[in-house]
């Protein structure tokens, strides 16, 4: 399943936003298992700077809390930019109000950390139904 | 002793883990992700938690014994520990966590000192338990087949 898994996501670029060392690195590698070329930044300041640079990312992982900007403030930006990237919230806050409010920034998908290949794989159909 | 014998040494020491809760699924999940360019995996994160969240304990001791306690950045330390615990699977740390923000939200100092010591228990047991584990898993993976 892997080796095919590589092979059909060859093409998909994801950008890693969090502010947590260890789930930045398993983030990074359930990524890298996919076979999906991916970067990784520290918060939403990261992320945007990395946008204007040029560069765009199929798939967007949001952390919600992050210092200096966070998740919600970051999905804001990157529309207000143009970015059409499937961005998927992750956070371990999950009260109604805090997804809602998350979901109202922009998002496409919310998933609820921490992250498993499953739930990877979902948003990553997305990506190839959308083409 | 023999690989056979130590491979299955280290699958009771896991199923134990498991068993006591110590650990959850999201360790499997860890697990799944080593592979032949990455066999030390779990092992490198689990190192990394434990050399990263030592700040993160160091600032919610600050914390405790500030005058007043500010149960608010007390919170947001404490979010980032259980995050950080239950992305390696440390169920019982995790669970105590949950335990002292309940105490957090309702700025209850002393229910939050007390659990914050279960924490730090757990935190502890786990560490030990875990570098047994992995020394297990090393010797099992260098030993001879007899």
């Amino acid at each position: 399943m892997a080796q095919s898994n590589k092979e059909k996501s060859t093409k998909i670029t994801a950008l890693v936003v969090d502010d947590d060392m260890i789930n930045r690195t398993i983030h990074h590698r359930l990524l890298d298992n996919l076979g999906i070329e991916n970067e990784v930044v520290g918060n939403g300041k990261e992320a945007v700077d990395v946008h204007c640079s040029g560069k765009n990312f199929d798939l967007i992982l949001m952390d919600k809390d992050m210092p200096i900007m966070n998740g919600i403030e970051a999905t804001r930006k990157l529309r207000e930019m143009g970015i059409r990237s499937l961005i998927a919230g992750v956070s371990s806050r999950s009260t109604e109000q805090e997804i809602q409010e998350f979901m109202e920034a922009g998002l496409d998908d919310y998933l609820e950390k921490p992250l498993t290949m499953s739930k990877l794989v979902t948003i990553i159909r997305k990506i190839d139904s959308n083409g | 002793m023999d690989r056979n014998r130590l491979q299955h040494q280290v699958a009771c020491m896991k199923r134990s883990l498991f068993d006591q809760g110590y650990l959850d699924e999201q360790f499997i999940q860890l697990e799944e992700l080593q592979d032949d360019a990455n066999p030390n995996f779990v092992q490198e994160i689990v190192t990394l938690f434990y050399s990263d969240s030592a700040r993160l304990i160091h600032n919610i001791e600050q914390a405790l014994n500030g005058k007043p306690i500010d149960f608010s950045k007390l919170d947001d330390y404490m979010h980032q520990f259980k995050g950080s615990s239950s992305s390696i699977g440390a169920k019982k740390v995790t669970n105590e966590c949950t335990v002292f923000r309940e105490y957090c939200s309702a700025k209850n100092a002393e229910g939050c000192i007390r659990t914050f010591q279960q924490v730090k228990q757990e935190y502890a047991i786990l560490k030990r338990k875990l570098e047994v584990y992995f020394q297990m898993v090393r010797q099992a993976a260098v030993a001879h087949t007899a």
